[in-house]
């Protein structure tokens, strides 16, 4: 997801007895649905697991805006050009709230923001893959915020009450991502053999980056359990993943175009499609840094923020010079 | 550099409505921040009116002082107007 | 011409230059000094796209006046070459540094109220609407790019520099927006447009408060570039539209 492998620092899940009274405390709210604020008492690993988490999602967004806004000055008519501009800068605006979230817990936004430019701090793997075509806008729509809905959703009931009020803002605010995204994919799959053809390969291609968005499988997530525990995660990746799965297909069906897996097959008995088993090697790597656009969206991030520095510091500098001049006047 | 200060914004969503927290944005100073915060904040029509107030100038009790500080408000259920039961067939009340 | 062609004209002045300048400010998004300002720039960009759509609807209305029909808001902005494009030099030029970004938007925002605020009285009932619609949004652009000279110029040695140096740059591309041409004058004593030249020193007046508020001194070269008006471009607007203008051109009838 937006927050994929977060690590907890847990290996397995303490018991009541282990923990201590403060924590069970803690536990006990969480428990009661009670929401955790800024000056409660916290473990320090519910704080830590938490900066990383909102973190990662809050770079997600920010790094999330490149691959669309990389068709901002070539959408095809002015209302597309005017939409993408819109949700581009929805998404800076819900980094923005998340960043703000992760504020409460005691760090800085310039401090999440050199990790994330060090590379110590992760966003999501699917913002390192291309946006080759205007197609591409209509799948990362339909797809990938289709997906991150599907995940914010359940958050918006989470433990932590700055994160669960931002994804509540984001919510409201996303609903309209996604429906534009099915819209252009449908223009697309009505228009002529090209355009037909050019929403086939988007979906080829971001098919299978869309279902790793949700994270390592349930057997390998160590922290999940950890994660569930404290209710920053509300429900498993392999959950999540097939509720999106079982939501895609039909919309595929309807547009058209065929999802790129052969193995996809309805199964009556569990209910739910059945699908190919996940390269995960892929999804490691990506992760790692090694996806196509890593190393480009990092660079380009950096370079954004390095030469806004002289911005941000001349207005700094002005307003210390007008409150100077201000306390002088009033002296 | 340092960092542009934390601000916490209240918008009033609607006129004869009291400003509500929406959240919080960095800015340089104040006149900025609600430039901001109407850019960050009210994309959507949400406000008529914004106050921004410096993040490092709130201060929050403290969870531990909840019971002397709002206990005794529970204890004066008469303040509510739940408190006074009245008959079905009395109307406007 | 005859006047439906000349207001036809007039309104693409006024569209390609919000559109040329909203494609400029499409370039920052996600690629601001900072979130915040990423945010409030795109605004600006979405005011000015939104501006330019209303004009372009009316402007195909007016065509179907003297044409066998009128072109839709997409075959006006995508399917006309340079040469076609009413813009103001000014607007095309290049996003560089954000002091260039900000010295090009003071300009325009300032000269845009005044221009605004005129036409908001036109004799046009539907120029009237749209100018008085823009001129709410571009006050607070004004406000905006004037309070970032302000902030740029008296802010660091170095911003001011950069902020001097943009204002410098750009000095010559201002005339064009007070020259009045045939089209100009006849529209002007139709009562539908706006005389271009009156607004120059109203400009000069708010620009001169603002860039000594600002710290900055107000550039004095008299050589003034012209040419957008006639479609005599610089050499940016071209690959600007190639950019822009690239799918449509690519994929001939296509809808998207």
């Amino acid at each position: 997801m937006y927050a994929q492998m977060v690590d907890t620092g847990a290996k397995r899940l303490r018991t009541s007895e282990e923990m201590s009274p403060e924590e069970r405390a803690f536990q006990e709210r969480i428990d009661a649905d009670i929401k955790i604020e800024p000056k409660d008492w916290m473990p320090e690993a519910y704080r830590k697991t938490l900066i990383r988490q909102i973190s990662q999602h809050a770079h997600s967004e920010i790094v999330g805006m490149l691959p669309e806004g990389n068709w901002i000055t070539r959408a095809p008519t002015l209302k597309r050009k005017a939409i993408l501009m819109a949700k581009v800068q929805d998404e800076a605006g819900h980094g923005l709230y998340l960043y703000a979230a992760a504020e409460t817990l005691g760090v800085s936004r310039d401090e999440l923001i050199a990790d994330l430019h060090s590379g110590k701090a992760k966003y999501s793997s699917i913002f390192n893959y291309p946006t080759l075509t205007w197609a591409d806008i209509g799948a990362i729509g339909w797809l990938v915020d289709g997906a991150a809905i599907m995940n914010q959703i359940p958050l918006c009931r989470c433990s932590h009450g700055p994160y669960s009020r931002a994804m509540i803002r984001v919510c409201k605010e996303e609903s309209f991502h996604q429906r534009q995204g099915f819209d252009i994919m449908m223009t697309l799959c009505r228009g002529t053999l090209e355009q037909k053809a050019m929403a086939q390969d988007a979906l080829n291609r971001w098919w299978w980056p869309s279902l790793m968005m949700f994270g390592p499988p349930d057997a390998d997530s160590v922290h999940s359990a950890q994660s569930a525990q404290w209710k920053i995660k509300i429900l498993s990746n392999d959950e999540l993943r097939q509720r999106f799965v079982d939501q895609t297909v039909p919309q595929a069906d309807y547009l058209g175009i065929k999802v790129p897996d052969p193995l996809l097959k309805w199964n009556d008995e569990r209910g739910h499609y059945d699908t190919s088993p996940i390269d995960f090697e892929e999804l490691y790597n990506v992760v790692k840094g090694n996806g196509p656009c890593n190393r480009d969206r990092l660079r380009t991030r950096v370079k954004a923020w390095e030469e806004g520095a002289w911005v941000r510091d001349a207005a700094l500098a002005h307003a210390e010079k007008r409150a100077a001049r201000s306390a002088r006047k009033a002296a | 550099m340092t960092e542009w200060p934390l601000w916490e914004i209240f918008i009033r969503s609607q006129h004869g409505l009291a400003h509500k927290h929406v959240g919080s944005l960095h800015a340089p100073d104040s006149e900025m921040a609600i430039k901001n915060a109407r850019d960050v904040y009210t994309r959507r029509n949400e406000g008529v009116s914004i106050w921004v107030v410096k993040s490092a100038d709130v201060t929050a009790s403290s969870p531990g002082e909840k019971e002397p500080l709002f206990e005794p408000a529970n204890s004066k259920v008469y303040r509510h107007p739940t408190f006074f039961p009245m008959p079905d067939e009395v109307k406007h009340l | 011409m005859n006047r439906d062609e000349q207001l036809f004209d007039y309104l693409l002045r006024i569209a390609d230059s919000d559109l040329v300048l909203a494609q400029r400010l499409g370039e920052w998004v996600g690629h601001g000094p900072v979130l915040e300002e990423d945010i409030a720039l795109t605004n600006v960009g979405l005011d000015l796209l939104g501006q330019a759509r209303l004009w372009y609807a009316y402007a195909g209305e007016v065509e179907t006046r003297f044409a066998a029909r009128g072109r839709c808001e997409d075959e006006l902005a995508l399917l006309r070459d340079a040469s076609e494009f009413r813009n103001l030099l000014l607007v095309e030029r290049p996003n560089g540094n954000y002091a260039d970004t900000i010295a090009r938007q003071f300009y325009f925002d300032v000269w845009h109220r005044l221009f605004l605020f005129q036409l908001s009285r036109s004799g046009d009932a539907r120029v009237g609407e749209i100018a008085a619609k823009a001129l709410k949004e571009v006050r607070y652009h004004v406000e905006r790019s004037a309070d970032w000279v302000i902030r740029l110029g008296d802010g660091t040695d170095e911003s001011h520099a950069k902020m001097q140096a943009a204002v410098d740059e750009l000095w010559m591309y201002t005339g064009e927006m007070f020259e009045s041409d045939a089209t100009d004058q006849a529209l002007t004593i139709a009562g539908i447009g706006c005389d271009a030249s009156a607004l120059a020193h109203p400009w000069r007046e708010q620009l001169s408060s603002i860039l000594s508020e600002a710290t900055l001194t107000l550039p004095t070269g008299a050589w003034m570039q012209s040419g957008g008006k006639r479609g005599v471009h610089t050499e940016q607007l071209g690959h600007l539209l190639a950019e822009m203008q690239w799918l449509q051109r690519a994929y001939p009838g296509a809808q998207w």
